[in-house]
């Protein structure tokens, strides 16, 4: 799908313009960065910041804090088992340490558990790797070139990022252990991207002081993702079961966790785990398509975690922000929602609108980037149509050559330069049409640094908590937390079985306890929790399908 | 804050998934128009971003033999399309010390004895739905260079389609995947300033000045960050901060 006539005549304005806005640069010189004030004010644009998109919770540990509607649905939602039904007498399997979920966060977890002794099980609802970490293109920060930078540097970066309102211990954590983060992944044998004497490649991120993003081509997130799958695979004391959610979390009477109850997706079985400690890690939530918005996360990114944990009494913290992605692929259509990584402007690209004016420094934090271009298209008017009645603004990737040579394009973003190939569209010849795209969950399940949340025996990492960004997260600060975090996780659950776990007897008390929590705020009976899968049939061929043989969303 | 949905009727296709007939807008992936026609996924349906290798499909087209393949959420539908997909392939993975490992070819050929069972006749890499020259991946490495073998394999995501049509059974994704982390870690120089990083956080040399800032203020805090020194673009690697800072 190449460019249409249309598109094709409004690139001729960002190519006007575009030698002067190369020219800039090359004299050392940028669109001017916004103050503070200048991006508070600038906010008001961002959809979080839209009121009647969210509501105050009715019920659990976090009742009255006002998160969007999407967020809501699935907290005060039922459980998807009656917990009287359940016999809890019969354990299917027994392991040390329960990871649920199988990205970058429960997969480091495995990893560092498994190496700390622990018997481990992976329970994840796709394949093993399935994930929002395989999908992050861009990077992953770390203070690694302490001439110029360090931990001080990246804690005042991602706390300012965050709008000041991460939680200092965690944020503390993420910059201190990130080096060693990058050193175990250089050992596991992920192919960063070096200079020939080793030295790590390390460009800017949107909200960085410090040239501090270490990348591997533009599929870093897959080649630590596919890494650290690897290792998990030679680890004997490490098992996984795919297609098979975590349902319920199961507690003991001494209200630590027990373990919990999974689901095999084929062949529709429930099972009792027990487990002497559980890690939450089951990433995002942009299936939820909050406010609407299309969304770069992967399929099964429907905030199972925070509603398991959060029916268990597991607060949310930071959960009325999320992170809406400056660029995603608004064409062509079946590219739709798709991610184009920061590391595009990191090299250089401008934003341009319609006229092929710059509107914003391309290196904003995200959420002032997102509020610039939804401005530019809603308010000012000043977006670029797309056939299918879209809206996009254009993101000059063929600049990055201008800058730094022919071939750069094709050799630093291989993985979008063949993608859009395939549309015969030559990204480093013609600019990308974008569109803020729902990225990710910014808040999310509280814990303290050591992943603990303050249910014992219950540890969480990754997407599925809050804090560690604040109420914006940076770009590379994701694989970031779901590597430090997961490891953390991993370990502390390991010693946790040594020197904590009791045997008690099993219990969904605190489902029932929910329940009459739910029935009292009039929760319709409907609504149910986890999503588990979306649901994007047809309207019309849904109205047909009568029954439901249980795939997914519950119908 | 959403954009316009697309008011427009889109023109509707013919196609056969899995043999039967289905009717659905042509602009759809196969991925989308499956699950327009009703089918929802369990398996075979991952990122929806073409990096996974979940949704690997095979498919033919009316009226002619060829088998071509492709990724679901990539692949735009076209008129009599007769497809299937391939969630899953059974490929035989070898299982490792990975911290024994030496970067000799022959540790591959050790855990990969099939892979001279290749007899080069380039399915794998006409299947490829990345590009990548499998074949090539393969030769180089029987040729003992697993520098070349990882760069050309980078691309990769282990959706299993070349195995699937190998006449010598290799699982070639895994095997490449094991060069790429016998080139990381054994081969490519490892990153010196990184040694030294992670030494000098250990040393406890920043604990003091990290610590300074997560007990300020809010305002101080702000006026830090606002005020701090922003390495430029276009600089090279030797540039240097004039504040000395915690560092």
């Amino acid at each position: 799908m190449p460019y249409t006539p249309e598109l094709k005549e409004s690139i001729k304005a960002v190519e006007r313009t575009r030698p002067e806005r190369v020219a800039l640069k090359k004299r050392g010189g940028e669109f001017p960065m916004m103050s503070l004030a200048e991006r508070e004010a600038m906010l008001r644009y961002h959809p979080d910041y839209k009121e009647e998109g969210r509501r105050a919770l009715l019920v659990g540990p976090s009742k009255g804090y006002r998160v969007a509607h999407e967020f809501a649905d699935i907290l005060e939602a039922w459980s998807r088992v009656k917990p009287e039904a359940v016999d809890l007498s019969t354990v299917a399997i027994e392991t040390d340490v329960l990871v649920i979920g199988g990205g970058g966060a429960g997969t480091s977890a495995a990893i560092l558990a498994a190496e700390n002794g622990a018997k481990v099980l992976i329970a994840t609802k796709l394949r093993h790797g399935d994930a929002n970490t395989m999908m992050a293109e861009g990077g992953i920060q770390a203070a690694t070139k302490i001439d110029k930078d360090s931990p001080y540097y990246h804690y005042l970066d991602a706390m300012g990022g965050g709008h000041f309102r991460g939680d200092p211990d965690l944020v503390y954590t993420l910059a201190m252990e990130a080096p060693l983060v990058i050193a175990w992944l250089e050992k596991l044998g992920m192919m960063f991207d070096k200079f020939p004497d080793g030295r790590m490649k390390s460009i800017h991120g949107g909200g960085t002081s410090r040239k501090r993003m270490h990348s591997a081509g533009d599929i870093t997130g897959a080649e630590i993702m596919r890494t650290i799958r690897d290792e998990a695979r030679n680890k004997s004391n490490i098992s996984v079961i795919e297609y098979s959610p975590i349902v319920e979390l199961i507690l003991n009477e001494h209200g630590q966790c027990y373990g919990a109850l999974m689901y095999n997706l084929e062949t529709e079985e429930y099972f009792i785990v027990k487990a002497h400690a559980t890690i939450l890690a089951t990433g995002g939530s942009g299936r939820l398509h909050i406010q609407g918005f299309m969304t770069t996360n992967h399929y099964g990114a429907t905030a199972d975690g925070l509603a398991l944990g959060y029916r268990a009494g597991v607060p949310v913290t930071l959960l009325h922000t999320v992170q809406y992605h400056p660029t995603g692929a608004v064409y062509p259509e079946q590219a739709e929602g798709l991610l184009i990584t920061e590391k595009f402007r990191g090299a250089g690209a401008n934003l341009v609108n319609i006229n092929g004016q710059q509107f914003v420094n391309e290196r904003e934090p995200r959420d002032i980037e997102s509020s610039c271009c939804i401005r530019e298209c809603l308010e000012r008017g000043l977006g670029i149509p797309t056939p299918a009645g879209k809206v996009g603004i254009w993101l000059d990737s063929p600049m990055i050559d201008m800058l730094s040579g022919e071939g750069t394009v094709q050799r630093e973003f291989p993985g979008k330069y063949i993608l859009f190939k395939r549309y015969d569209i030559d990204i480093s010849k013609e600019p990308m049409l974008i569109y803020p795209t729902l990225h990710y969950q910014n808040g999310g399940l509280k814990i303290k640094a050591t992943c603990e949340t303050n249910v014992p025996g219950l540890f969480a990492a990754g997407e599925v908590t809050g804090g560690v960004h604040g109420e914006n997260r940076l770009m590379g600060n994701s694989l970031l937390d779901v590597l430090v975090f997961g490891r953390i996780a991993g370990k502390n659950a390991a010693i946790y079985v040594k020197e904590k776990a009791q045997e008690g007897r099993p219990t969904l008390e605190h489902v029932v306890r929910f329940n009459k929590e739910l029935a009292e705020a009039g929760i319709p009976p409907e609504r149910v929790s986890p999503m588990l899968l979306p649901d994007y049939t047809d309207p019309e061929t849904r109205k047909r399908q009568l029954t439901s043989h249980y795939l997914g969303t519950l119908r | 804050m959403t954009t316009k949905p697309n008011e427009k009727k889109p023109k509707m296709i013919p196609i056969f998934i899995m043999g039967k007939r289905f009717e659905v807008p042509e602009t759809l992936t196969i991925m989308k128009a499956m699950e327009y026609a009703g089918f929802k996924f369990i398996r075979g349906c991952g990122c929806r971003g073409g990096i996974c290798g979940a949704c690997a499909t095979v498919y033919r087209k009316a009226g002619d033999y060829k088998l071509l393949s492709g990724l679901a959420c990539q692949t735009v539908v076209e008129p009599n399309m007769y497809l299937a997909q391939i969630p899953f392939y059974p490929a035989n993975r070898a299982t490792f010390d990975f911290s024994q490992m030496t970067p000799a070819p022959e540790e591959i050929f050790k855990l990969y004895p099939e892979i001279f069972r290749c007899v080069a006749c380039n399915s794998c890499t006409k299947v490829c739905p990345m590009d990548v020259d499998v074949m090539d991946v393969i030769a180089n490495l029987k040729r003992g260079d697993i520098t070349r073998a990882a760069e050309l394999s980078f691309s990769c995501i282990q959706c299993g389609l070349c195995a699937s049509r190998c006449m010598g059974e290799l699982p070639q994704y895994h095997i490449a995947q094991l060069a790429r982390r016998i080139y990381g870690s054994l081969i490519a120089p490892r990153a010196k300033h990184l040694e030294e990083a992670v030494k000098t956080i250990a040393s406890g040399k920043y604990e003091d000045c990290v610590r300074e800032l997560m007990n300020l203020d809010e305002a101080t805090l702000r006026k830090i960050y606002q005020e701090q020194e922003m390495e430029p673009e276009m600089t090279g690697e030797e540039w240097a901060p004039k504040d000395k800072k915690c560092l």
